[in-house]
């Protein structure tokens, strides 16, 4: 009689259930996997992610933000913040163009192009870095044309936000192919057909329908960059005040001993992490609110 | 406006999509392009929208040469099979759309687009959901919205490409309908392309019939079912049956009957006949009475269909009777009867493809 009951108020409101249920595992398993999960995310991510504020408030609020207000930290902050304003919008145009061209267009190559936009996903950090280094670098190829016109890349903050672009560009394209492709070119031809040239029909048409996901791209690519390390650490030259990012002002940090210090610039990271996180679950909730208003 | 087609011919990589193709649509015409699918109905409609280039051949509007022509500049109203509706936009939005991307000099004012889509809205009866999305519509309503779309912008041409093809039968009858009215209303000349040969009868004015890139033949509903120019088109407008043998002195041999074949060049070749000219009866009364065994009888509707067995050459044969033919007859499942075409139509079978 109950199981009759559920049956209709739920395919009065959410048919869905109806046919979850073959699938449902007993009270009992669903606990332990529930359990595995939450104790595992704990013991991994909660304790450690604790631990840094704790470490962090160690020597009390004044001693925290003296040491977030130190003119090294802050240079850290900035060139950060620096690199991740330059990276973000190049990477946002490098990847719809890239994704437009292989969603829209047939050619030959095209599934050489998409496994060379996953490269840096492939490629150790540290190797790219090297790559710049060997490329930009004082006896690198193109090292003494650049010291000609008295240009520095490596070393400085061009190096930092080349490796940084290098290591993050897939994230975008890489988020947009997929949905482009799904998405198919009928409603840009239905576009042209009304008239509209090429630039409106991707502002009006296009654009909209991929916003979600490039903007999820956009956080994905702005976590990244921010964390960056291996790539950025070869490049930069570690100099204090002038090319050290958040991450590598941590790490000297730690190596001189003063851990609260470096605890205080890591809480900060981690609050743009959580903060990354929470736009990323509101993205998550508003797409799929809008895939479930076009099922 | 009119439109020309002279000399189209389209490859995909190595495959010719279309082979030559030239046709002339008058103005105000509603024409069918009616063929299996590969047959190249679709790239010919794109082709004459602009949103595929040929790679010979010119298209002509009104005698003017738009073949370098970009789409945008072409003001054809395309609709598609699967409505290609802006998702992002309202049913108002999506109609306005053309009239909005206008270049300011030429845009109408926002009260003149208000007017001009609510009165859309109302033609195609979908003034109440204007503020609503594509994805709350059904498919018909979807469909007519996308018909609304391509009529804001006042078309020279208007093609649809399978735009009833996802649609289910009751809905794609109405809509069918729906169409032919409205392009008596507009007058506005259109293209569409169909699978469906029934649907292409029952709304064009003209049917082009393609295959294989190429076109089989042109003419009205009437000429091609009535007068098929070859075999494909035979086969292809309705239900057929053959029957393969030798003409010799104007009669056809098949099985172990002669049919009389008037006007009819010797050798082999291949009859046709449609499944409602036949004749059945209870006796051998010509030398074209073939002795079949009755195998089916389908009584669904008003006409009966009936498949029967030949018995010299074990053969089935299709034939349809109306209701009231069958009740005079009363078959029955297992009988022999005579069964004589008639009305025949050969081909020699050098051209037969089929």
């Amino acid at each position: 009689m109950l199981a009759n009951h559920n049956s209709v108020a739920a395919e009065t409101n959410k048919p869905v259930i109806l046919t979850r249920n073959a699938t449902k595992e007993p009270k009992s398993i669903q606990w332990i996997l529930i359990s595995i999960v939450l104790l595992f995310l704990t013991l991994f991510l909660v304790v450690p992610l604790i631990a840094i504020f704790v470490k962090a408030f160690e020597k009390g609020a004044d001693a925290y933000f003296a040491a977030i207000a130190h003119p090294d930290s802050m240079s850290a902050i900035k060139l950060t913040l620096i690199v991740v304003l330059i990276t973000l919008p190049l990477n946002a145009i490098f990847g719809v163009v890239a994704a437009w061209t292989i969603t829209k267009y047939e050619f030959k190559g095209k599934n050489f192009l998409i496994t060379l936009i996953d490269l840096p996903f492939s490629v150790s950090p540290v190797i790219a870095g090297l790559i710049f280094v060997l490329l930009f670098g004082l006896h690198g190829a193109l090292g003494p044309l650049l010291q000609n016109y008295d240009i520095k890349v490596i070393f400085s903050i061009p190096g930092i936000v080349i490796a940084s672009i290098f290591i993050t560009f897939p994230f975008i394209a890489r988020e947009l192919i997929p949905l482009m492709q799904s998405q198919g070119t009928s409603e840009e031809e239905a576009s042209l057909t009304l008239g509209a040239g090429g630039f409106k029909t991707f502002w009006y048409v296009t654009l909209p329908n991929i916003k979600w996901g490039l903007l999820y791209g956009v956080i994905l690519c702005n976590a990244r960059t921010i964390g960056e390390f291996g790539a950025v650490s070869v490049v930069s030259g570690h100099i204090r005040g002038m090319t050290n990012t958040m991450p590598l002002h941590i790490e000297i940090l730690y190596n001189e001993y003063q851990f609260s210090a470096a605890f205080a610039v890591a809480s900060l990271m981690s609050i743009f992490a959580i903060i990354t996180l929470v736009i990323k679950i509101f993205i998550e909730w508003k797409t799929d609110f809008k895939s479930s208003k076009v099922s | 406006m009119s439109i020309i087609i002279e000399n189209v011919t389209k490859y995909y990589g190595s495959y010719q999509a279309l082979q030559n193709i030239n046709l002339e649509i008058k103005s105000g015409e509603l024409v069918a392009l009616l063929g299996p699918s590969g047959s190249g109905k679709t790239s010919l409609l794109r082709i004459i929208a602009g949103l595929e280039q040929a790679e010979n051949g010119n298209i002509l509007f009104n005698e003017e040469n738009y073949t370098n022509k970009h789409v945008k500049d072409r003001n054809v109203g395309f609709v598609f099979q699967h409505y290609a509706l802006f998702r992002n936009m309202t049913i108002f939005d999506n109609v306005a759309y053309g009239l909005k991307v206008r270049p300011r000099k030429i845009r109408p004012s926002k009260t003149a687009i208000e007017q001009k889509v609510t009165e859309l809205l109302q033609l195609v009866k979908l003034e109440g959901y204007k503020d609503r999305y594509p994805s709350q519509l059904s498919g018909g309503q979807r469909q007519r919205v996308a018909l609304a779309r391509a009529l804001a912008v006042e078309p020279n041409i208007l093609l649809l490409d399978e735009p009833f093809g996802a649609l289910d039968a009751k809905v794609r009858k109405e809509l069918r309908r729906w169409l032919r009215r409205l392009h008596d209303e507009f007058n506005v000349t259109s293209v569409f392309v169909t699978h469906d040969q029934e649907e292409a009868m029952d709304v064009a004015d003209r049917v082009v019939i393609m295959n294989e890139g190429k076109i089989e033949q042109i003419g009205t509903p009437e000429e091609v079912y009535d007068q098929p120019k070859n075999p494909f088109v035979y086969d292809f407008l309705g239900s057929v049956n053959l029957f393969k043998g030798k003409v010799h002195q104007g009669k056809l041999a098949t099985g172990n009957v002669e049919i009389h074949v008037p006007d009819s060049e010797d050798g082999e070749s291949t009859g046709y006949v449609r499944a409602h000219n036949f004749i059945i009866e209870r006796e051998s009364l010509e030398t074209d009475s073939i002795a079949s065994v009755i195998d089916h009888i389908h009584t669904i509707g008003p006409i009966v269909r009936i498949e029967v067995i030949r018995q010299d050459i074990n053969e089935p044969l299709e034939i349809e009777l109306t209701k009231e033919q069958y009740n005079n007859l009363e078959l029955k499942k297992g009988e022999i009867v005579f069964v004589r075409p008639k009305e025949l139509k050969v081909f020699v079978d050098y051209m037969a493809g089929i």
